[in-house]
């Protein structure tokens, strides 16, 4: 482990390799534990799947894909306290499943709806759309904890195209000069749509980018759920013991297409796709724990069926809430609504004629 | 001149090529524009065509889009800047704002920007967050700057052509609703359409009606309905420059109708409404017979894709407008 240096080199860390076989120190985690993982694992892929099916039949809206991110996602957000706080882009779903935001919720989102009940107490902002605008906010969040003198920690995550923007730039500037308790993790998923990752930086790898503004940094192999739960672990830990910000760059690749709305067939080449599906971060923790006992073929399978089965009762529960009123997006603009917004609701509200399907007895308007 | 049934996509890409064959000081720049064709296909096949030299992916950074062009047009290129979406043009405020628009005031007329930034806007297509703003209200405050929105793929490709040939920075929105939904005889040669002239769509005498973008094909059926309806004859005008705005177009038709709605998907506060009421304030208040009536997006955020439809003006948001001022 090489996050105390300024240096985090080109050799990328990794405690398993691709075929699954152990080639570094063992982190201290429970059969439970690596268990819970692989369920998380199959959990983001299958959930993933299943909004892109949606969105293919109408049900959902543009949906940006989760695959062969999972190692990546589901460890970075592992290693997290309740207290701690995270930032994502639309990519880390898994992240804010695991840090608490229930299926459900998320699924409503992904309807074209904003959730009633964005889960706030899980310390998860809501995913961001606009590239990069979400790494400020974790070092401002890790500033102020650092200024109330709480033990919380601050984790920003986004992916390699946002490391050309100047808000990632500028932010973790801030975070060296402030030894703020923030660990900053870009998902190198190889392209940002149709821009692959040497057309985005000339430097040799992202995690360098720390040497220029004094950052520690790491290079970790993304695919491996163990290298990226006890790098980020580490990070946080430094973070909360008050020895300032980490940069980890986690090597991943994005299976799918940027979105619903992409065709990566347009600009990609098959074969790096292939070689990548041959990494598969799933399969590589299924044959570790299948070597070392801790999965059987029966429990495997039970877990994508109960994986299936949760995801079943998410979407039945978002389909079964209501569609948003016609006059909700008036809801939130500011803590009270100006009279003027209020003529405006009024206005909107002589067009839209009342259909008993989408209102319901005592609904909030 | 040889026409083709073109969609705006397509006149689009037309009039980019021509550009690229035309003049070699031409180079195109942007997220996904090369290989990819951008994200919309404007620009598709035109790397092949003319080579990474001139057509160009760039890193995800819209500040260093703009601003980078900005050096090339004062180096004397003629950058084309495509910023993905309307909504990103946030991140390359600065460069737009403060430096493209402000290059020749700044430098006493020693230095000029002559570029482009082209970006898709407009909602009813179910984007995500940011996908779907119409900002031009923002830029009522960017002296230096101009602001373009066509409405059908004849006007895009010909505004398009004069867009690159004025000596100033102009930002070119293009409708994201209008790229594919029809097609239109469009010459395959070069030819400019006019900055800052606007064109009456349909002559009336009754009330007069400015829009642009998406809101021209809102306004027409608006106008249509009126006719049916309440008997009335519209002129519907299309503004096509929103900045700066055709007084003389919008001031003789308020003179002959005497009553006018505006109509515009951007939010009401301070947009273009505003400022064609304000015009109509100065220019030829008695002609009025009624208030000026707006019918706008609302003073919220661009709302998300599940209710998205409540927020934009429609045909009957724009003919309880026309009653609203027919009232004697």
């Amino acid at each position: 482990m090489a996050i105390h240096q300024i240096d985090p080199g080109l050799v990328p860390f990794q405690i398993l390799d691709p075929e699954g076989n152990l080639v570094g120190e063992m982190p201290a985690l429970s059969p439970e534990r690596l268990l819970y993982f692989y369920r998380m694992m199959r959990l983001a892929r299958a959930f993933s799947d299943r909004i892109i099916a949606m969105q293919r039949q109408g049900r959902a809206t543009t949906f940006g894909s989760l695959t062969g991110q999972e190692a990546a996602t589901v460890g970075l957000a592992a290693p997290l306290q309740p207290q701690d706080w995270l930032a994502t882009s639309y990519r880390e779903i898994a992240s804010l499943i695991v840090k608490g935001v229930p299926l459900s919720t998320l699924v409503y989102s992904f309807r074209g709806y904003t959730p009633p009940n964005w889960p706030a107490e899980t310390r998860c902002l809501p995913y961001q759309i606009v590239i990069g605008t979400q790494i400020p906010h974790a070092v401002g969040l890790a500033m102020a904890a650092r200024i109330a003198g709480d033990p919380v920690v601050a984790v920003g995550v986004c992916g390699d195209g946002a490391t050309s923007e100047g808000d990632f730039n500028e932010a973790l500037n801030f975070a060296g000069v402030f030894r703020a308790p923030v660990v900053i993790i870009v998902q190198n998923n190889g392209w940002a749509i149709s821009v692959p990752r040497h057309r985005q930086s000339a430097a040799p790898t992202l995690a360098a980018r720390g040497v220029g503004f004094g950052v520690p940094a790491a290079l970790v192999d993304g695919n491996d759920i163990l290298a990226v739960y006890e790098t980020v672990r580490q990070a946080v830990e430094r973070a909360r013991a008050g020895d300032g910000p980490t940069l980890i760059e986690l090597l991943t690749y994005r299976l799918g297409s940027h979105t619903t709305a992409d065709d990566a067939s347009r600009y990609r080449d098959p074969a790096e796709v292939e070689a990548w599906r041959a990494k598969d971060p799933i399969a590589r923790l299924q044959k570790f724990l299948r070597r070392r006992d801790l999965l059987s073929e029966e429990q495997d399978e039970e877990i994508g069926a109960s994986v299936l089965a949760e995801i079943d009762a998410a979407v039945r529960e978002a389909e079964a809430m209501p569609p948003m009123a016609p006059d909700s997006f008036f809801d939130y603009v500011s803590a009270t609504l100006p009279p003027r917004l209020q003529e405006q609701r009024a206005e909107l509200l002589r067009f839209v004629a009342p259909s008993p399907s989408q209102r319901q007895p005592g609904e909030r308007r | 001149m040889a026409l083709r049934p073109m969609t705006m996509i397509e006149a689009l890409n037309n009039a980019l090529a021509l550009e690229l064959e035309r003049d070699e000081r031409v180079v195109l720049l942007g997220q996904d524009i090369g290989l990819n064709g951008g994200v919309f296909r404007v620009t598709d096949q035109l790397q092949r065509r003319f080579g990474e030299r001139r057509v160009f992916d760039t890193p995800l950074a819209e500040s260093a889009i703009i601003g980078t062009s900005v050096g090339m047009a004062v180096y004397g290129l003629r950058p084309i800047a495509e910023i993905q979406f309307a909504g990103f043009l946030f991140l390359g405020m600065s460069q737009l704002v403060t430096q493209a628009a402000r290059m020749r005031f700044r430098s006493g007329g020693a230095f000029s920007c002559p570029l482009v930034v082209r970006s898709p806007y407009g909602g009813g297509v179910r984007t995500p967050e940011l996908h779907s703003d119409s900002l031009e209200g923002v830029f009522l405050q960017t002296p230096g700057l101009k602001v373009v929105i066509p409405s059908n793929p004849y006007d895009a490709k010909g505004l398009l052509a004069a867009a690159v040939a004025d000596p100033d920075p102009v930002l070119f929105l293009e409708n994201i609703k209008l790229y594919r939904s029809f097609r239109q005889e469009t010459p395959e040669e070069y030819y400019t359409v006019p900055l800052g002239k606007a064109k009456t769509v349909q002559a009336g005498d009754d009330v007069s009606v400015f829009a642009y973008g998406a809101m021209v094909p809102v306004a027409l059926e608006a106008a249509r309905q009126a006719q049916q309806e309440l008997g009335i004859s519209v002129e519907v005008i299309d503004l096509r420059t929103v900045w700066p705005l055709d007084e003389e177009a919008i001031v003789s038709s308020v003179e002959k109708t005497g009553r006018a709605v505006v109509v515009h998907e951007a939010p009401r506060a301070g947009g273009i409404g505003a400022e064609v009421t304000a015009l109509i304030n100065e220019r030829c208040l008695y002609s009025l017979l009624k208030p000026v009536a707006r019918v706008t997006g609302y003073d919220t955020p661009y709302p998300v894709p599940g209710v998205e439809d409540y927020y934009l003006p429609t045909p009957a948001k724009v003919l309880a407008a026309l009653r609203q001022v027919m009232e004697p």
